[in-house]
């Protein structure tokens, strides 16, 4: 059986980290499975923790007012779930819901935050790898946002 | 240059805008075949010509199958046709897929929105090579699920390849992934040295998706990409789809992005 400290190297995440690091990291982590339907995260609930997804689907939601759940975004192997366990008031913005079932590594952020403090370096690569991610997905939601699929505007006939 | 005489012999709606029309030549004479990644000029008469993609399977002489979303005026008369109405055909025209390349490589097939139309004739030609389900790698984006093509033959090829889609738009009871097509090219694992790309959607999708496999070391002669322009005669005279040094028509529409890439990304081009 792999240790949590393979699994996270294995992580895309954490491609690249220094080892010292991955060891540092592994002592705030542990193993979870989330089965199909099960809430890994309630909106405005504390974000003590966030995951990476070793294999599943996660959907990030939120809720409407007469019309139930609405689904934002897809998570997937080798992606991230979480960073609100980094910023004040460290509350979940999104529910986050497993599709299927969802094999994590759940980290705990109020650990990894003080291992942070104590060593800036370690702080500075883990805040750009998640400047990263969200740059990603700020670029994949501006992509959402300019219906590319929909209709040219100009009223010309175009080969498609 | 003169246009051939077909007739409806089928038409479905994919959904309300977008159609497809299988057309047979009048007199039921056999017709050319194809290249995936060509296309045909369709002319609806009293109202215009169109270049129009073929999305049928390549190789085939009695039917070509054409998608078509109504855009214009052309496109709308297109609509109207019905079971039994004629219209005009020149093509097939232009440069296609490259098919040869596709031996012993895996392959990755990014798709947006219509773009599945061009590429489709491509996934049949790989189908019919019995090639292992790993070895074919489909990424499909669509607004929503009602508007995604061919979704029964989706759900058959995903039992034949490896076929992830997405929306933009998750509608009730849409179970699958939600976000850009790119998002599930992230983390999609590619061997830069074995692996051709063939990428069809609107630019902004291709641009991003290319972004993506060079993130991944894939090489740019691996990547290829249709482009859509204005095309008028399709034979390369009336410079109508002029794009730097090429004519699309006649140089494309299918490119590889080594050959491009100088003006892919500059939009007064």
């Amino acid at each position: 059986m792999k240790t949590i400290a393979a699994l996270l190297h294995e992580h895309p995440f954490f491609a690249g980290m220094k080892d010292e690091y991955i060891q540092l990291i592994a002592g705030c982590a542990v193993n979870h499975i989330f089965n199909q339907g099960e809430y890994i995260a309630k909106e405005s609930d504390a974000a003590d923790y966030f995951y990476l997804i070793r294999n599943g689907r996660v959907s990030i939601e939120t809720s409407q007012p007469n019309y139930g759940a609405v689904i934002l975004q897809t998570l997937q192997d080798g992606d991230i779930c979480g960073w609100s366990w980094l910023f004040p008031p460290h509350c979940w913005t999104f529910d986050a819901k497993a599709q299927t079932k969802v094999h994590t590594i759940k980290l705990d952020g109020r650990c990894l935050r003080g291992k942070c403090a104590d060593d800036t370096q370690l702080g500075f690569d883990l805040m750009q790898r998640f400047a990263r991610i969200m740059t990603e997905r700020l670029q994949a939601t501006r992509l959402q946002l300019l219906n590319i699929y929909g209709r040219p505007e100009n009223n010309k006939d175009q080969e498609i | 240059m003169i246009p051939d005489i077909f007739y409806v012999k089928r038409r479905t709606e994919e959904y309300p805008g977008t159609f497809t029309l299988h057309i047979k030549k009048k007199d039921d004479q056999p017709q050319t075949s194809f290249q995936p990644g060509q296309f045909n000029m369709l002319y609806a008469f009293g109202a215009g010509e169109v270049p129009i993609s073929m999305s049928g399977a390549p190789h085939s002489t009695s039917v070509y199958i054409h998608t078509i979303r109504t855009v214009g005026l052309t496109t709308q008369a297109l609509e109207r046709l019905r079971e039994g109405d004629q219209l005009g055909v020149r093509g097939p025209f232009g440069r296609g897929w490259p098919v040869e390349k596709t031996t012993g490589k895996t392959i990755v097939i990014i798709a947006g929105g219509l773009g599945l139309a061009p590429l489709r004739p491509l996934i049949y030609h790989l189908l019919s090579k019995n090639r292992d389900a790993t070895d074919i790698h489909i990424f499909y984006g669509a607004k929503s699920q009602p508007e995604m093509l061919y979704s029964d033959e989706l759900k058959n090829w995903a039992q034949q390849l490896t076929l992830q889609t997405s929306v933009d738009m998750a509608t009730p009871g849409w179970q699958g992934n939600v976000g850009a097509v790119t998002s599930l090219l992230t983390t999609a694992k590619i061997d830069p040295e074995n692996t051709i790309a063939f990428i069809c959607g609107p630019e902004v999708m291709m641009r991003f998706a290319i972004q993506e496999l060079i993130k991944k070391n894939l090489p740019r002669t691996s990547i290829y990409l249709s482009m859509e322009r204005n095309m008028k005669c399709a034979t390369g005279h009336c410079g109508h789809c002029q794009w730097g040094p090429t004519f699309i028509c006649k140089d494309g529409p299918v490119f590889c992005y080594e050959e491009i890439h100088d003006w892919f990304h500059r939009t007064e081009v």
